[in-house]
């Protein structure tokens, strides 16, 4: 007996007359809101999880493997196929990695038009995490207003290269071709539209008091289990750690452009819950969209329409090296990391993805929290589940 | 189909319980057409039931209709245009694919309660719908149990949702069958009690009496409830309106059918023509709640400006009545369309503090606030 008085109590447990069976529930790989075919096995005792268990795997198609198996050119479309949403990125990330093991040069106009492209997909990439963390909460009306300016950003890469998702616009030493006439003028109509377009999105669901109150002190991830974890991008900056790697390791030229990095504040709740999470990716659109405006008027101002491509032999053959390029993808850092063997083929190609090392801290954010949370959770942390896979 | 007969039941009942009250002379044009002997019921209430089907089957059609036409509003698109004109007939296309799909049954499910679990939520809101009038002689069921009848044949609704949740056989919809329970139970302690405000305020539980006792007054609005005892009035009908949301299932508060959470809570295993069955309850029940509540609290027929006499007196009165409610009713289930796609969906435990917390004290609250009024203002002498 205890300080309970007549409560049954095994050390400070209280043990109750009725035990009720914990529910172990399957969440996933077919459900609605695990953005894929992650799998979650969830131990719930009701509504409250006791444990998680993450299962990932179910679209593994070997993109690494065949990274070894077909030349540099022909493995560009494979990266569009990993994290379908930011497709641009993952393009640029590949062939960075290849041009630092071959060093190849890249004209400048290539490398703005590069930076103008990744900067638009990362909105793209944020307006679907938007939307889709909208659904998860149960509102649906901004997802497809979100929808509606990221219509916007695909008809503009329409024009670029004839692809609204598989881009396989960027190729090692350059581009595939140089951007159509006006183009630039529609990427700053777009630029000056959608700020205003960003401002009724804060209104209908940042500032919403439902909204706010189902995603302040939910998930909260401190800074140092951020690290600990691996964690990189939005995700890692909404714990409240400036690390961005167009700020710390500029690649491109992010180091001639400003911008902000926004990190998380705990504006609403505690630093490092889902809002600011949420919070972080729809600043960082607007920082994309002033990131836009500065690289298209420097391509304008400094480059000559047509130099889009370097010096490339037909096929590419690189000499015995290896080389790791990490760049800042919408959902953190995409690192590939090649090893040549002289050949035309890469010797290993390892690709670091963002989401799957993201991922990973479900089982330790899940116990503890509800069924619902679980959902605004998993949400927050925006994976696709191509990339988590590969 | 043998779920087909329990709205019947429910409806024979209701008029059973009616014909108890002997010596009650009653409103309702039924009984004006059949007599008011005991016999008559047999014959009045299967009428009734064929009026019921007819407008509760009818209904739907035009508010999901208005429900997906207004989402594709507010969400930019144009929605369903091309079924009929301004797609009005997509809803009866939809319906009749449903009736011709294939009726799965769970291999693993509880086979007769899982058949048995449509039929008993619509017979609850079907078997309500017999005491909302329309107008002084536009009402099947005019009894003195009047509102206290509708909420408990509402609340036949959450056993229907328990046993579809547990039949299935499938933890989503477990879960969403408890998530039903606790709200459902939990909302109808503010429910009742605005009801209990309405009734001490106009001393009858019937509605047709109810929306007879708002007529006349200032600009023809003051004895509205909404209007009186300021700001008492309005407050119970923001607190009703709000439980009845809960009550109907609508979002915020759709939380036993949460898509993103539980698929499709307590009706993930269901389709075909049983599904039909709860999508038709969903919108029946808008539209029901939704009168219930224009009768108690927003003046039931009447209209500023307009006599009560003309409303109740004439024929033309009485057509005009029916449009009154119905368009009164209409706009109020378009705020929970409105609301609907609006905003978030709020988790199970907020749901129950906002219950428990902030509603159900607010609503004793008014409760003792109308329970003194009239004591209080006589005491300081100023009524």
């Amino acid at each position: 007996m205890s300080q309970l008085g007549d409560v049954p109590t095994v050390g400070n447990e209280v043990v109750l007359d009725v035990r009720t069976q914990d529910m172990e529930i399957n969440m996933g790989p077919q459900h609605p809101s695990t953005h894929g075919v992650l799998r979650v096995v969830i131990t719930a005792d009701g509504e409250i999880i006791t444990s998680a268990r993450p299962y990932v795997g179910y679209i593994h198609r070997c993109a690494e493997k065949i990274g070894e198996s077909v030349t540099y050119e022909m493995f560009v479309p494979y990266t569009d196929r990993y994290d379908y949403l930011a497709a641009m990125n993952n393009n640029i990330g590949f062939c960075m990695a290849v041009e630092k093991a071959a060093d190849l040069e890249v004209p400048p106009r290539a490398v703005w038009i590069r930076m103008i492209c990744s900067e638009l997909n990362r909105i793209a990439s944020h307006l679907l995490a938007f939307g889709t963390y909208g659904i998860d909460l149960g509102a649906f009306t901004p997802f497809l207003y979100g929808f509606r300016e990221r219509e916007w950003i695909l008809s503009l890469f329409e024009k670029i290269c004839g692809a609204r998702l598989m881009y396989s616009y960027v190729f090692p030493g350059g581009v595939a071709n140089d951007v159509p006439d006006g183009w630039f003028d529609e990427v700053l109509e777009f630029c000056d539209v959608f700020e205003k377009k960003w401002r009724d999105y804060d209104k209908l669901l940042t500032r919403n008091k439902i909204f706010i109150e189902r995603t302040k002190n939910v998930g909260v991830v401190p800074p140092e289990m951020a690290r600990e974890y691996g964690w990189t991008g939005p995700c890692l900056r909404g714990s409240g750690v400036r690390y961005d790697l167009r700020e710390a390791q500029p690649y491109m030229y992010y180091d001639q452009v400003s911008f902000d990095v926004p990190v998380g504040r705990g504006e609403m709740g505690t630093v490092g819950d889902c809002w600011d999470r949420y919070n972080v990716r729809m600043e960082e659109m607007l920082q994309a969209t002033r990131i836009t405006r500065q690289c298209v008027q420097a391509c304008i101002r400094d480059t000559n329409p047509g130099e889009i491509q370097g010096d490339k032999p037909k096929t590419l053959k690189v000499k015995p090296t290896e080389a790791y390029v990490g760049i800042e993808n919408p959902r953190g850092e995409l690192g590939h990391f090649i090893v040549t063997d002289g050949k035309d083929t890469a010797y290993r190609l390892k690709v670091r993805g963002p989401s799957f090392c993201n991922i990973s801290i479900l089982e330790a954010m899940l116990p503890g929290t509800m069924l619902a949370d679980a959902v605004a959770i998993i949400g927050s942390i925006d994976i696709v589940l191509g990339e988590v896979d590969r | 189909m043998s779920f087909g007969l329990v709205p019947l039941i429910a409806a024979l009942n209701v008029r059973a319980a009616e014909v108890a009250q002997a010596g009650d002379a009653g409103e309702s044009a039924l009984r004006g057409l059949f007599g008011g002997s005991p016999w008559a019921a047999i014959p009045s209430a299967i009428v009734g039931f064929i009026l019921i089907f007819a407008v509760a089957g009818g209904l739907p059609v035009i508010l999901v209709w208005a429900e997906r036409r207004g989402a594709g509003r507010i969400q930019q698109r144009p929605g369903p245009n091309r079924v009929g004109p301004f797609g009005l007939f997509q809803t009866i296309a939809d319906g009749f694919k449903l009736m011709v799909k294939e009726d799965i049954i769970p291999a693993r499910a509880s086979r007769a309660l899982f058949m048995l679990a449509p039929g008993i939520v619509l017979a609850g809101v079907l078997g309500a719908f017999a005491m909302l009038p329309l107008s002084k002689n536009a009402i099947l069921v005019d009894t003195d149990l009047g509102v206290f009848l509708i909420f408990a044949l509402l609340s036949l609704g959450v056993i229907g949702v328990v046993i579809a949740g547990w039949a299935s056989n499938n933890k989503w919809s477990i879960l969403g069958a408890m998530r039903e329970a606790a709200q459902m139970v939990s909302y109808e302690i503010p429910l009742g009690i605005c009801v209990l405000v309405a009734v001490m305020h106009y001393g009858t539980l019937n509605l047709r009496e109810m929306c007879a006792m708002q007529a006349g007054g200032f600009a023809g609005i003051e004895n509205w409830l909404i209007c009186q005892y300021i700001p008492f009035g309005a407050i119970t009908f923001v607190i009703m309106y709000v439980a009845l949301l809960a009550n109907t299932k609508r979002a915020p508060f759709d939380l036993p059918e949460a898509e993103s959470e539980l698929v499709s809570g307590f009706h993930t295993e269901y389709s075909g023509i049983r599904f039909s069955f709860f999508f038709l309850e969903e919108y029946a029940a808008m539209f029901l709640v939704s009168g219930v509540i224009v009768c108690t609290h927003l003046g039931g027929w009447n209209l500023p400006f307009v006599s009560g006499e003309f409303m109740t007196g004439s024929l033309v009165g009485q057509i005009l009545s029916a449009l009154v409610v119905i368009t009164k009713a209409l706009f109020l289930v378009w705020v929970m369309i409105w609301v609907r796609w609006t905003l978030p969906r709020i988790r199970i435990d907020q749901v129950m503090n906002l219950c428990y917390k902030y509603l159900t004290p607010i609503s004793f609250v008014c409760l003792l606030a109308v329970t003194l009024w009239k004591p209080f203002w006589g005491w300081l002498g100023l009524m």
